[in-house]
């Protein structure tokens, strides 16, 4: 503590209340993405290396394998990779979009508790909420376009399909992001919360999501892990919107709205118990 | 400025604010005191506006939380007793961050926040990570972040746990200039010296009830004597001492260490307790203070 002289006002004169309560959700988001910024460097490598090693093994590889097979009649009708794309770009946006609502919600209430220090502000839950949505949003849009820069320029897609798929991938992954803001919401203990999310959800959801073959291929008894999946409904419209999978028009309205309703049930649930645990 | 009217929390069937009732009113500095667990920081959660209440009344700038949390708030500068900052980034961020949470101008943080680096006599530690910061340092940092919206109530939970001495004199000073500036302070502490140096009245608290209330003075005059006398016999004869000394002044006070006894003239009691061939190892003859009030009404010392 030092003798500076401060300058004084008092908050009735510096302050415009309304208009602080109208950007509330931004200034979350303007912190989340001061945060995030200190990990540019690695957000960039991982979104580069990522699409790039999984193409050079498993698009290329086994895509050449896959159309070598099966020949003049091929049951997807299409390249191995550009069927693959869809999925591919669809998981990446996911895990990137919820990195920005998982970590920063154990950071919030558990780790730095940084939580507790923006409800001591104007802010409110909802605020909160809205802003890291809002910073996902954005990080899940970046990660999803290098993806699909990558995409391209290994010819898994032509330049064309890019707005759908960019498209179709952000909203699975903001609607996903939803959906895990809210699960995270309730975790009390930080006891490898991310170990199990990870192998109990994240990998059957890609792989059992018609990824690498239609979903219809699977047993019946596996086929709802797709159905709830949002990599599946992206996956399964992106494939329509990019190459014209068949997809029958009620479908379609499905995975729009299924994702539109997870990301909104998502959003509810996480405002709720962030207010209560930030007003205990 | 605040009102506060049965205020209670519950947690499910804990208690940890009973029904207590306070008024604060502008400009004025005032404490809560009370041994660990008496729900200090609690109140100081309602009173933020944060943490709701179960049940009573509370009215915060004429306002009540419940309804207009948003607005009271950012009237409100908030030093937690536990410095919740983000790790990552750096000083000078973390206070840059928390203004732009009150929507304050990217133009007048810069300056703002210079001026709060330097107060805190961090600007040398402007760009360190705040991980990398010791804990007297984060202290004043979270200090200093409290200060970033002007608030017109200044709520501080343990202020100066961690502090080094010459720090606490200095936001001593800082905060009675402050208080000079028409800025209503709300303190807890566990320093008595500091609820009276700094506090205009305050409240007693212990398991979530108000002990009592009043300014430091009337305090100490009504729930202590003018003087105190600490003897000490040694560990194992203070018990005994203590029965044989039980009459002497208004109260006697035994401690497991020592053995205090409130009466008006402590020369007096010591000259008796010779007459009675008593001889204390030690003894000690000091005025009552607040540390007096908070046994006699806890039944426990502070520094527990
Ligand atoms: N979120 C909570 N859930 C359950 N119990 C709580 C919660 N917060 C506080 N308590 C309980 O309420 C009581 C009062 O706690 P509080 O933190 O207000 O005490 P305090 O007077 O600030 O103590 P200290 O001097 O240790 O800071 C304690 O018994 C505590 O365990
Ligand atoms: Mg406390």
């Amino acid at each position: 503590m030092t003798d500076t002289k401060l300058s004084w006002q008092g908050s009735s004169k510096i302050l415009d209340v309304p208009k602080a309560r109208i950007w509330a959700p931004w200034y979350v988001a303007e912190y989340r993405l001061r945060n995030m910024s200190k990990w540019l460097g690695a957000i960039v490598a991982f979104g580069l290396g990522n699409p790039v090693l999984y193409l050079l093994s498993v698009g290329i590889g086994i895509g050449a394998l896959v159309d070598s097979t099966s020949g003049a009649d091929n049951p997807i009708g299409v390249p191995y990779l550009t069927f693959l794309a869809p999925a591919l770009l669809a998981t990446a946006a996911i895990q990137a979009a919820m990195d920005e609502t998982t970590f920063p919600t154990m950071q919030g209430f558990l780790w730095d508790k940084s939580f507790f220090a923006m409800i001591s502000t104007q802010l409110m839950a909802r605020d909160i909420v809205g802003g890291i949505m809002i910073a996902s949003s954005i990080r899940c849009s970046f990660n999803t376009l290098i993806y699909a820069g990558v995409l391209v320029l290994f010819g898994a897609i032509p330049l064309t399909s890019v707005p759908v798929l960019v498209f179709a991938a952000i909203f699975a992954g903001i609607s996903f992001a939803g959906v895990m803001l809210a699960v995270t919401s309730f975790v009390k203990q930080d006891d490898g919360f991310y170990a199990i999310v990870g192998r109990f959800v994240l990998t059957p959801m890609f792989m059992f999501s018609g990824t690498f073959y239609p979903l219809e291929s699977l047993p019946i008894y596996l086929q709802w892990v797709g159905w709830i999946s949002p990599v599946w409904h992206a996956t399964n419209l992106g494939r329509n919107l990019s190459y014209g999978l068949e997809v029958e028009p009620w479908l379609l309205a499905v995975h729009v709205i299924f994702m539109g309703a997870i990301l909104v049930a998502g959003m509810i649930v996480a405002t709720r118990k962030f207010a209560s645990r930030l007003s205990a | 400025m605040i009102i506060a009217r049965g205020l209670t929390k519950k947690y499910d069937d804990f208690v940890a604010v009973d029904g207590i009732d306070f008024e604060v009113k502008k400009g004025e500095s005032f404490g809560l005191l009370g041994p660990n667990g008496a729900g200090k920081s609690t109140t100081m959660r309602m009173i933020a506006s944060t943490s709701r209440r179960t049940g009573g009344e509370l009215t915060i700038l004429g306002k009540d939380p419940n309804k207009h949390g948003p607005e009271i708030r950012a009237h409100l500068g908030v030093v937690h007793q536990q410095d919740n900052h983000d790790g990552e980034l750096k000083t000078w961020e973390n206070l840059y961050i928390y203004g732009r949470y009150f929507g304050l101008s990217r133009a007048f943080l810069k300056k703002k926040v210079e001026e709060l680096l330097e107060f805190a006599q961090l600007t040398e530690k402007r760009d360190v990570k705040v991980d990398q910061l010791s804990g007297g340092m984060k202290r004043r940092l979270t200090i200093a972040r409290g200060l970033v919206n002007e608030p017109e109530i200044l709520m501080l939970d343990e202020p100066t746990t961690g502090l080094d001495p010459q720090a606490r004199h200095i936001l001593w000073d800082r905060l009675f200039r402050l208080k000079e500036e028409g800025v209503t302070l709300v303190i807890t502490t566990h320093y008595m010296d500091e609820a009276e140096q700094l506090c205009d009245r305050l409240i007693v608290m212990d398991k979530g009830k108000i002990m009592a209330e009043g300014s430091p003075a009337a305090l100490i005059k009504k729930y202590s004597s003018k003087e105190v006398l600490e003897v000490r016999f040694g560990s194992k004869n203070n018990a005994d001492a203590a029965k044989k000394i039980a009459h002497l002044g208004d109260r006697i006070e035994p401690l497991p260490d020592r053995i205090l006894v409130y009466s008006e003239d402590g020369e007096k009691v010591l000259k008796q307790i010779h007459k009675l061939g008593l001889e204390p190892q030690t003894s000690l003859v000091r005025r009552s203070s607040l540390e007096d009030v908070f046994l006699r009404l806890t039944g426990r010392t502070l520094v527990d």
